[in-house]
């Protein structure tokens, strides 16, 4: 009785122990195909297979001029303003120059950069760090069109993306954000607290035909377009100015360029 | 073999009481950060892992640590250590546990925990790392409890036992390994972007693991009739002593590399944690105070005529103890952080009930480590007759 009992133990927990560790190696041998789900392009889908920023920092004049780029990411994008600087959400906001570029930092700066404030925001790099450092996929980043998107109902919030991102682009919640939310936009998800956030290159509104909100709001400050396509805005503005990009030396490939 | 737990003197009921006060405590704090969000504790967008992982990671090193037991006894044959092996698999069994209970405090949504076995991410650090931690707590506690079983009975352990514990020694190695890859894999994080962190991670886990277990057998000996033995401390105190000074020459080897190279992305949280940087410096205190530890515990356990007195070398362990608990738990996670890849400085500082929440589960590892004991040394009481 006792003997059979405790085999009956043993298998039950041998058994288990199978039965949790079968999707670890169906995920092995499964074709990655098979796992993602596929999506379909609206008809007004803007498309590309590669997008990307490039920002104009000499129409930049003031920090007056990010303000209207940043209240319409905020607003659309249903992000909180939260009172304790410690726990706020920023998908694009303004850096000075040392801090945008920390490694290019001279004494010597020119005076118009010296003086402005530059957007920053997620690089939706080539080969994002973050991406790589998800324990579940919840931050993945799009093969079709580059994108670097988040799932925020996948996210387990361990923040090692936050650690991963060497731009500091991801915001944690550290708290409900609903409260501090002023008006809701009901077309995009609002979080819960304990999960990661950042841009997302608007790929709600890419879906829909539009450029992303930022972009239109810049007053040419932003370029958007595809990178892949050599008649596409960005890589005119590519072609005819000097750009530079953030931390290029760490080969994420950002896909965010500056026109200094 | 667990009714041995619970049978005890008054004494040991009242440590366990004791214990579970503050494992219900920590419990009832974790409710108000399970309710608001981890916003009660001192973490920032800046610095967005703080003392659950500090001590998640220290809490490796001690689980890892004892295999220094094991390896001699096992692989050496150095019988002497037989005595005590269990003594340091159960340890690691119980830093094991507060591991696994720090990463889960740590999570924002610690409900969507399993999404890392649904969607399992080979690419991730952290999913090698929830496979090694759990393989190590599995394979000790199979060890520990057939190795001991067998003692009660008499008998040697079962054959298929054998390559389990033989197993358990690379293990040891990995779970320290794969912690130090989650921080030196990443780019833009200079302080921990360097080949050194795993070898680094490891000595400081083989100077605090073993001296934690020269206290423990110190406390052992005092409270019960089983003696783990003056050589088989006196042993310990040698991996010890080599292990804290790998360790402390493993740091000056980063700082020569750091200061001598001048590559500022490296120098600024090195800087940051000894003279502070942009007038923050609130760690400076403790990271002096940690190589003060060390240097006087490398004094006090490489002189033999200190290492030997029982006394001096229980002074010599808290030091080591303490001393690589600053160093990992303040220094290592902090200094990554700030500056941050933006070079901004914004400092951190736990909160109360991140404080209270870590002592909880501090508490619930000494409730596990403590049955576990009970339960070993009664068993060798038992054989002793």
């Amino acid at each position: 009785m006792e003997d059979s009992r405790r085999n009956f133990l043993k298998i039950a927990g041998i058994s288990a122990l199978g039965l949790g560790a079968s999707p670890v190696l169906d995920a092995f041998s499964k074709e990655q195909a098979l796992q993602t789900p596929q999506m379909i392009q609206g008809e007004k889908a803007l498309k590309a297979t590669h997008w990307g920023m490039v920002i104009d920092t000499r129409k930049i004049h003031s920090s007056e001029d990010l303000n209207p780029m940043i209240a319409a990411c905020n607003k659309i994008h249903n992000i909180p303003k939260l009172e304790t600087e410690n726990h706020e959400i920023k998908w694009i906001w303004g850096e000075a120059y040392h801090n945008a570029f920390p490694e290019k930092e001279t004494n010597f700066l020119n005076e118009r950069l010296e003086h402005i404030v530059l957007p920053v925001l997620c690089n939706h790099c080539e080969d994002p760090p973050c991406c790589r450092a998800c324990p579940t996929q919840a931050t993945f980043k799009r093969e079709s069109d580059g994108v670097v998107m988040m799932d925020f109902h996948r996210c387990i919030g361990c923040r090692f993306c936050m650690a991963a991102c060497p731009y500091g682009a991801r915001s944690f919640n550290f708290r409900d954000p609903r409260p501090f939310i002023k008006e809701t936009n009901l077309e995009f998800p609002t979080r819960m607290k304990g999960v990661v956030e950042k841009c997302s290159f608007c790929a709600e509104r890419l879906a829909e035909g539009k450029l992303p909100a930022c972009v239109e709001a810049s007053n040419g400050i932003l370029i958007f377009g595809d990178l892949d396509d050599d008649k596409s805005e960005v890589r005119k503005a590519l072609r005819e100015n000097y750009t530079i990009r953030r931390k290029q030396n760490l080969g994420t490939g950002p896909s965010v360029y500056y026109i200094v | 073999m667990l009714e041995l737990a619970i049978k005890g003197s008054k004494r040991y009921w009242g440590w366990m009481a004791l214990l579970t006060a503050m494992v219900g405590v920590g419990f009832l704090v974790y409710l108000q950060q399970l309710n608001f969000g981890l916003g009660i504790t001192g973490m920032s967008r800046d610095v967005s892992w703080g003392f659950y992982i500090a001590n998640f990671t220290y809490l490796v090193g001690v689980a890892a640590g004892g295999v220094m037991v094991v390896l001699p006894y096992y692989l050496h044959d150095y019988k002497a250590f037989g005595k005590i092996t269990i003594l340091g698999e159960f340890l690691a069994v119980a830093s094991l546990v507060m591991c696994l209970l720090l990463i889960l405090v740590d999570l924002g949504q610690p409900m969507r925990m399993l999404n890392v076995i649904f969607y399992p991410s080979p690419r991730s650090v952290l999913f090698w790392d929830m496979i090694v931690l759990n393989g190590y707590l599995f394979l000790n506690i199979v060890v520990g409890w057939n190795v001991l079983e067998a003692e009660r009975n008499g008998t040697s352990y079962p054959f298929w036992l054998k390559p389990f514990i033989l197993l358990s020694i690379p293990w040891a190695i990995s779970i320290h390994t794969v912690t130090a890859y989650l921080y030196s894999g990443l780019p833009g994080r200079g302080f921990w972007m360097t080949a050194i962190l795993a070898p680094r991670f490891l000595s400081s886990a083989f100077a605090a693991g073993p001296a934690l277990l020269i206290l423990l057998c110190l406390v052992v000996r005092k409270l019960t009739r089983f003696d783990p033995g003056r050589e088989q401390i006196q042993s310990l105190a040698k991996i010890v002593a080599y292990a804290i000074c790998i360790n402390v020459f493993f740091f000056l080897c980063e700082v020569f590399v750091v200061f001598y190279s001048n590559i500022p992305e490296h120098t600024a949280h090195i800087k940051y944690l000894f003279v502070g940087l942009h007038g923050k410096g609130a760690l400076v205190p403790w990271m002096w105070t940690s190589m003060g530890l060390m240097a006087v515990s490398i004094i006090l356990l490489v002189n033999p005529v200190t290492r030997k007195q029982e006394g001096v070398l229980a002074v010599a362990c808290v030091a080591v103890f303490v001393g690589t608990w600053i160093d990992k738990g303040l220094g290592m996670i902090s200094g990554g952080f700030v500056p941050s890849p933006l070079h901004h400085v914004n400092e951190y500082a736990p909160t109360i009930p991140e404080i209270l929440i870590t002592l909880g589960i501090y508490a619930m590892g000494a409730l596990v480590l403590t049955a576990l004991f009970k339960m070993a040394i009664s068993v060798k009481e038992e054989v002793a007759g």
